[in-house]
């Protein structure tokens, strides 16, 4: 964006402020959008789940404007701050939460390149920045004045702190079969047919797939992970004391961070915007052909995408309303005694497959079937490994992969 | 067991304390004195054949005549009768299946001075359950548990004036500024 | 000590914080209303609970020595007002014990038909309020919408869905409506795929029995002790359930039914329907089996149900009228316990022979159901104290009076 401005020759200041702005504009869309999206969903969803209609009037049929007047009638409560508050923290508290959840969308990628900050650290940035949320939360129980609160903002710092141990080495796995920490990268690198996705890449991406989406429950403090909320134990956890805009603030924080912990999962094990069928390709909406081709193939990719993350929101919300809530000391069990070994186990499962079968399970079948050039980058990389000989059927094979590239840095 | 038997057991052991009995009323009772009952209770508890393990319910009746007219009718029937509290256990054996009503009874004022409760010891060290219904009895009725652990009003507020059941109760006017009547 | 029982010290490495007093009610989501805990919590660890009650006294006892027992009637529903007609029930039988009244056999088996109706009501009420408690909100919209259907049938009957005032004393207010008993079996039909659902999401479900298996455990020692009864005490293993066990003047109700007591009594329950099995984590007296006694007592009252319908069906004559409004009482005193769904819900008419009432108790099973709580709740986690205040099944109607 900003380099087109600069080409029609924009004083550079302002071709960088437009870009920006521009870019925030269509970011925070995305990302009330996701909120508004998610909560109809929601809403619907937990209603069939319960025998019931969920919204069915407002905005017509399917009750579709339910958000913005969910939305509308929280703007008019009355904004109440507790005697015993600390008002500042109070009030900053559930902007901290937004910003933090808004922000990691800036690394996001949609689809091949279209992403607002293209980052070589991309996976780093969310992992750190998405980790900033649970201040916003921790803040807001402990200036709320209030036992409730304070109850569920320790229980949200015990749990998302000790969640993102094993999220991380969920995500590292997917960093180290591409070699990259660019989420661009990540996503091109499973381009093709739905096998080339890093959940099918090998059993133990597969296992990771899983773990990382129980702790990106956890970490989205979803039900059956929700104890900072906790409606039946502490009343509202650390939202008790909050009311009408602050409230939303902090569920225009939850909403966005569900749709990105399932953007990413998307983006690191389910192809991102490669749909299950190449059908960009197949129908050669590159760029290389066409710049417009390339742009609706993107445009296809990012449909992909968002149905994508669409769809893992709606495995959440099914989730939450199927299960009961785990208690605080099952919460921790479950992250420490499972999901850390795992994920380690994972991770070191995925180190030995990359280094004595670099590809995946589908990369090499298929080679089997049809051995026809030898990768050059393959070699290489053999020539660097001083690993013990591999078999010579699988020396014969290669990658067909696109991002080679990756093992010549 | 039946509550003759029941009687004849109680009679052996605690004669002194034992006082009327209404075997022929609907519910057949055994009225003991206020001063035997944490004894009599143990003993139903512990025997092996009585094993009185529950303590189902404790009621205070309040048993005055508030009209004159009646009271006087009610006293030229039995002479004996005067204005009293009676406690009513109800006790019953999971084990042999056979039930007990226990009753008691006390002055409506300890040494005729009203506003000193009437006393009674507890048996919330026997059964449990006694524990709240005790206090129950104490706040509606106006007991005084010796011995409670913990006798404090259960149902009304503890700042509440009076014992609610008693039949000479009178509602105050009101309450923290709350109009009552 | 099962697997799931917590152990404080465990969970905190005997690292203390500073004590901290929460007042969990008496507007709190998970109290079941208007109950008060006091928690004496060290961190999530919850050392002391004292319950106060009496935020819903409304001097029952007290208005009850100024009206007739059937003027009393309707102040019975609003005791345990999730099951009024096994309040109406043990209401009516215990004035009709003290005038010595029995009641026709067309009668008896109606009562039967509506008292285990709503057993079946009330335990449904528990059930989804106890998913709500931990957490699970689905079987909660389930379990209401068949309750809905019950209520309708009450509906149908007598005009009132939750303060019914149907079985009064002498008999019941009116006879069933043409075509009820299809529609009652109707539900029944439609209700008995449901059970195995609720059994799905929550009594076999593996987080379900993570949260209550081995949590609150009650000896069955103490349960007595403290008067607990209903599926409190027969969840501890102890087969004690008025309808067999009970005066003879509340059991004759009940003469000519199969029925079981639900209870594990020898390692194992009555083994008539498909339950699902006890998980190896849980122990007799524990949150699971108080939940799992109320499912199993819902399957055998809809066995009830059935049976008092082909009896109601066959049975001759007319269902008895109520009496007089101001029938005079004979001089006495009368305490009957029935098997509410609660518990043992017990009343005491003592009469010297007026219309009125001298004094009117009322036992309920709630209030030494939850007299038991302090016991129950130290030492358990914060999470642990609405899992176990919620398997007690209390209603607050009932404790406040």
């Amino acid at each position: 964006m900003a380099e087109f401005l600069l080409s029609i020759s924009a004083p550079a200041w302002l071709a960088y402020s437009v870009a920006a702005l521009i870019q925030c504009a269509l970011l925070l869309a995305v990302a009330l959008g996701s909120a508004a999206i998610s909560i109809w969903l929601e809403r619907k969803v937990s209603a069939r789940i319960q025998d019931r209609l969920g919204p069915t009037r407002v905005g017509g049929r399917f009750g579709w404007l339910q958000p913005p007047a969910d939305g509308l009638k929280l703007l008019c409560k009355e904004d109440i701050i507790p005697a015993a508050a600390d008002g500042p923290l109070f009030r900053l508290a559930p902007y901290i939460s937004f910003c933090t959840a808004f922000c990691v969308f800036l690394a996001l990628p949609f689809a091949n390149n279209w992403v607002a900050l293209r980052l070589n650290v991309g996976v780093f940035f969310i992992l750190a920045v998405s980790g900033l949320e649970v201040f916003g939360v921790i803040l807001g129980g402990y200036a709320s004045g209030s036992k409730w609160s304070l109850y569920g903002a320790m229980r949200e710092a015990a749990q998302v702190v000790s969640y993102e141990v094993p999220m991380a080495l969920c995500v590292v796995v997917p960093v180290l079969i591409v070699g990259s920490m660019d989420l661009v990268e990540i996503g091109n690198h499973q381009a093709g047919w739905f096998w080339h996705w890093h959940v099918f890449h090998d059993p133990f991406t597969f296992a990771t797939f899983w773990i990382y989406m129980t702790c990106a429950v956890a970490s989205t403090n979803r039900a059956p992970f929700d104890l900072a909320e906790a409606e039946s134990e502490l009343v509202a956890g650390f939202l008790t004391e909050y009311s009408g805009f602050r409230w939303v603030v902090f569920f225009m924080a939850e909403y966005p961070a569900m749709f990105l912990v399932s953007g990413l999962a998307s983006v690191l094990f389910l192809g991102g915007w490669n749909g299950p069928i190449p059908i960009a390709s197949l129908l050669h909406l590159t760029p290389a052909v066409h710049p417009l081709a390339g742009w609706i193939g993107n445009l296809l990719g990012m449909c992909n995408f968002i149905a994508k993350g669409v769809l893992g929101i709606t495995c959440m919300i099914w989730l939450r309303w199927t299960l009961p809530r785990l208690r605080i000391d099952q919460v921790m069990t479950t992250c420490l005694k499972y999901c850390v070994p795992l994920a380690s186990a994972m991770l070191a499962g995925v180190m030995l497959w990359m280094y004595l079968l670099p590809g995946g399970v589908w990369t090499q079948a298929e080679q089997l079937w049809s051995p026809s050039t030898v990768n050059a980058a393959t070699a290489v990389r053999r020539e660097q490994a001083p690993g013990p000989p591999r078999p010579a059927e699988k020396q014969a094979h290669h990658e067909p992969e696109p991002m080679d590239v990756v093992w010549t840095r | 067991m039946n509550i003759q038997e029941i009687h004849s057991r109680l009679a052996r052991a605690f004669q002194p304390w034992l006082a009327a009995t209404g075997f022929e009323a609907i519910d057949p009772w055994i009225e003991v004195r206020p001063e035997g009952l944490p004894e009599i209770g143990r003993y139903l508890r512990d025997s092996q054949d009585l094993w009185f393990d529950m303590l189902h319910c404790i009621t205070g009746v309040d048993d005055i005549e508030l009209d004159a007219k009646k009271s006087a009718a009610k006293k030229a029937e039995q002479p004996d009768w005067e204005p009293h509290l009676e406690l009513i256990y109800h006790l019953s054996s999971t084990r042999h299946r056979h039930r007990l009503v226990l009753r008691t009874r006390l002055p409506r004022w300890h040494e005729d001075t009203p506003g000193r409760l009437p006393e009674v010891p507890t048996v919330s060290d026997i059964w449990s359950a006694a524990k709240w219904h005790e206090r129950e009895v104490f706040d509606l009725m106006g007991v005084c548990f010796v011995g409670h652990p913990d006798l404090r009003r259960i149902l009304c507020p503890e700042d509440w004036v009076g014992h609610p059941l008693r039949k000479d109760y009178e509602m105050p006017r009101e309450y923290h500024g709350i109009p009552a009547r | 000590m099962p697997i799931n029982q917590v152990q404080p010290e465990a969970v905190e490495f005997d690292v203390h914080t500073d004590e901290m007093l929460i007042n969990m009610g008496p507007q709190h989501p998970s109290t079941h209303g208007v109950l008060r805990l006091v928690l004496r919590t060290d961190g999530e660890v919850v050392t002391e609970v004292t319950p106060h009650i009496g935020y819903l006294h409304r001097c029952a006892e007290k208005i009850g020595e100024h009206l007739s027992p059937r003027q009393f009637l309707p102040y019975t529903d609003r005791l345990d007002y999730l099951s009024a007609m096994n309040m109406n029930l043990g209401w009516s039988l215990t004035v009709e014990k003290l005038l010595g009244l029995k009641v026709s056999e067309k009668t008896r088996h109606l009562r039967v038909i509506m008292a285990e109706l709503g057993r079946i009501a009330s335990h449904l009420v528990a059930a989804g309020c106890y998913g709500l408690d931990l957490g699970s909100f689905t079987p909660f919209t389930w379990t209401f919408r068949d309750r809905e259907k019950i209520l309708n049938l009450f509906e149908a009957a007598c005009g009132a869905r939750l303060t019914c005032s149907y079985i009064t004393v002498g008999g019941v207010t009116a006879d069933l409506p043409p075509g009820w008993l299809s529609q009652c079996e109707q539900f029944l039909t439609e209700f008995a795929p449901v059970v195995d659902e609720l059994h799905a999401v929550l009594t076999s479900n593996a987080v379900f029995v993570r949260r209550t298996a081995g949590v609150g455990v009650l000896p069955a020692a103490t349960a007595i002790d403290y008067g607990c009864t209903g599926p409190v005490l027969r969840g501890c293993g102890v087969a004690w359930d008025l309808r067999r066990d009970g005066d003879p003047f509340y059991t004759e109700m009940y003469d000519g039914y199969q029925f079981e007591v639900i209870a594990q009594t020898e390692g194992r329950y009555p083994q008539d329907h498909p339950y699902p099995p006890v998980p190896a984590a849980a122990c007799l007296g524990d949150s699971w089996h108080r939940f799992y006694v109320r499912m199993l007592e819902v399957v055998e009252s809809m066995e009830l149900v059935r049976q008092a319908m082909a009896k109601y069906a066959a049975a001759a004559g007319e269902v008895d009228k109520p009496i007089p409004l101001k029938k005079k009482l004979p001089q006495g005193e009368v305490y009957l316990e029935t098997e509410a769904p609660k518990g043992q819900m017990g009343f005491m008419v003592k009469s010297d022979g007026s219309p009125i009432p001298s004094r009117v108790r009322i036992r309920s099973s709630s209030f030494c159901n939850l007299s038991v709580a302090s016991e129950l709740c130290r030492g358990v986690l914060v999470a642990d104290v609405p899992a176990i205040i919620g398997s007690l099944d209390l209603v607050l109607g009932e404790i406040d009076r």
